[in-house]
């Protein structure tokens, strides 16, 4: 692994907070509370290094990837990015902040334009940026399809001529486009065949090392978290209950949810499988408008007990870098 | 574990649908068997015919422009292919039931989740009105929905995606199949509520004895559910073998690959994943010899010359694949 503990913190995300105001009627709109996509977090995310962020659906991981990028503007808290707070800035100045940082998305047949052919969707960003033109850009396109791995007569077709893998190849080449120094990947593997899959994942790293890219990697599959994290955070109802380095949080978890998660992960080995214990978890996750008082875990916590449901814990570093919300951590 | 009676034989089944292109093989000669209470899966990539053949055996294949044919489907002895629409209506969803990836969608969305599951009770079984909404409400609290009495009232919508896959696996045991077919019916699922439903489908196969067959494409719920395992890739059936044999023994150059290619929850260091390089092939006039060769990371000059057919590798493992893969097994 890397030695990530000395480099530079190229992310710095304090308290972030995103509430999706619910009104009941369209005309007389009345504020009847928010769901709490995101309800503060903390984290930080170091140049080279690739953050996981997983958790089920509704947990609001998608969610803090776009406040990261300002693309949902955070209701409260802090996104620095190399020392700026991206919340203080308007859209004008943000657009060129986002040369710096850009998004890969899980459907790419639904982000690029149906009438465009793969040629004119990557010029788009060249243009708007300003970083190339005439044959300068044409010669960009093709350096940025080579290094996807898609032929260059592809500028020519349009998305629906595509196959999932290579859509989401041009997905990432879109993104890389204008040179970013960090890119937020939300579900970029989670359509695809695993024999796909695994293409993507390894062009993901490649790029890192060629280009020293840095990752916030969105995922709900833990395996493929594991694969391709340094660090990674595990999401509950829009709070970190835990956060470490890959090795320490899949072999020593230590939150209860994390644990629970973890065993729920079928294994492709039938002799592991067969001797596998699994914490099966009861009932359904809450609702993120009426999230539990206290710890947001203790209605479905097998550990928890009164202090649990009245007291929020705290995000505490219980060894170095592995930080838990948990009151027994 | 040995299974004595066999519930369901497919031989040299053939789904191919007719469209202005030419003619799709979804499903190319495939045969195969299911016994009592067995748990079989089924694996293979998004278009390789997992879920064309299963619907072909339910006889839900629309024609045209679909084209079933077989020499035979035979199940508890009787040759599906030979019933009419009547007789067959018997057979779905009382005797072989089947769960989807979404129960949203085959869920009625205008019509209580009581009166869905009663509706089959009735129309099977001949059950009268309040009998089958008591037989109802028994159904729900066996699948685990917390306040089953007041539930039996409510839309699907009122329900979570978990509860609602719940409500379907209701429906298909309501009537006592012999055969379940759970078609990626916990793809669209979190992992701590897919553990929740494969937990479920497992207490319940031990106590009716029903045969299962899961078609999905996540090894890990094949490694830990099932006995046998078929492996489909472009319409083909390309091996077949118990569970072990296909993890620790696999015998063809595609399931290698796949094994290859998957990250795993319980790996050590950081190793490059082995990706199968390329794309799925067309299935409109897709050649006779084996339809991995290009992608094949084993393949010898066999392969571009001899038309693969079915070989057996040991006692119940079947495989298509020309090459010997023993030097790549693990013990």
């Amino acid at each position: 692994m890397k030695p990530l503990g000395d480099s530079e913190v190229i992310l710095q995300v304090e308290e972030l907070k995103v509430h999706f105001a619910l009104s009941k009627t369209f005309f007389f709109s009345k504020y009847l509370g928010a769901i709490r996509a995101v309800d503060g977090l903390s984290f930080v995310i170091r140049r080279g290094e690739t953050m996981g962020l997983v958790g089920e659906s509704g947990c609001g991981k998608s969610t803090t990837g776009q406040a990261i990028l300002q693309l949902y503007r955070p209701t409260a808290g802090r996104v620095k990015f190399q020392g700026v707070d991206l919340t203080q800035l308007n859209d004008r100045k943000m657009r060129i902040m986002r040369r710096k940082m850009q998004m890969i998305f899980q459907d790419n047949y639904a982000s690029l334009n149906p009438r465009m052919t793969i040629g004119e969707s990557l010029s788009e960003p060249l243009g708007v940026h300003q970083l190339a033109t005439g044959k300068q850009k044409v010669k960009r396109i093709r350096e940025l399809l080579e290094m996807v791995g898609i032929p260059p007569y592809f500028v020519q077709r349009y998305p629906h001529e595509l196959s999932g893998g290579q859509l989401q190849r041009i997905g990432i080449a879109r993104a890389l486009a204008v040179e970013p120094e960090f890119i937020v990947c939300d579900e970029p593997v989670s359509a695809l065949d695993v024999s796909i899959q695994a293409q993507i994942i390894n062009l993901l790293e490649d790029l890192q090392n060629k280009l020293g890219l840095t990752y916030l990697f969105i995922s709900h599959d833990l395996s493929v978290v594991r694969h391709i994290s340094d660090r990674v955070a595990v999401m509950y109802l829009g709070k970190i209950v835990e956060l470490a380095n890959r090795t320490d949080l899949y072999k020593r978890p230590i939150h209860p949810y994390t644990k629970a998660l973890l065993s729920a992960v079928p294994i492709p080995d039938p002799k592991v499988e067969k001797l596998r214990e699994r914490i099966l978890l009861t009932g359904d996750v809450p609702s993120p408008a009426k999230p539990p008082s206290g710890c947001r875990f203790w209605t479905r916590c097998q550990n928890s007990t009164s202090i649990c449901s009245q007291n929020e814990p705290e995000f505490k570093e219980i060894e170095e870098d592995h930080w838990v919300c948990c009151h027994f951590a | 574990m040995s299974f004595k009676t066999s519930l369901l034989q497919v031989k040299k089944l053939k789904t191919h649908f007719h469209t202005q292109d030419g003619v799709v093989k979804a499903v190319d000669g495939i045969s195969f068997d299911i016994y009592e209470g067995q748990t079989i899966g089924v694996v293979g990539e998004s278009g390789s015919g997992k879920s064309v053949s299963a619907l072909s055996i339910m006889g839900l294949i629309p024609s045209p422009p679909g084209k079933v044919s077989a020499e035979g489907i035979i199940f508890e002895g009787q040759d599906l292919l030979g019933l009419n629409d009547n007789q067959m209506r018997g057979v779905r969803g009382g005797k072989i039931a089947m769960i989807f990836q979404d129960p949203m969608t085959s869920l009625n969305p205008v019509l209580k989740v009581g009166w869905q599951i009663a509706e089959s009770l009735r129309i099977h079984l001949g059950m009268s009105s309040s009998k089958a909404r008591r037989r109802a409400i028994e159904l729900l609290k066996m699948v685990g929905i917390p306040l089953a009495e007041d539930r039996v009232d409510d839309f699907p919508h009122q329900f979570s995606g978990g509860m609602r896959q719940r409500v379907m696996i209701a429906i298909a045991l309501s009537c006592g199949p012999r055969l379940l077919i759970a078609d990626e019916a916990t793809t669209a699922l979190d992992v701590t509520i897919q553990a929740q439903i494969i937990d479920l489908v497992n207490r319940l196969q031990r106590e009716t004895g029903t045969a299962v067959m899961w078609i999905t494409h996540d090894l890990g719920i094949i490694a830990g559910l099932c006995d046998r395992v078929n492996v489909m890739y472009a319409g083909r059936l390309v091996e077949s073998a118990s569970v072990e044999d296909i993890f620790y023994r696999p015998a063809h150059g595609y399931t290698l690959g796949l094994l290859r290619s998957i990250p795993r929850l319980d790996e050590d260091q950081k190793t490059r994943l082995v990706p199968i390089e390329g794309t799925p092939p067309d299935l409109i006039g897709i050649s006779a010899l084996c339809p991995f060769l290009p992608r094949c990371q084993v393949a010898k000059e066999v392969c571009a010359t001899q038309i693969p057919e079915v070989r057996r590798v040991a006692e119940g493992h079947n495989t298509t694949c020309l090459v010997d893969l023993r030097s790549y097994w693990r013990e």
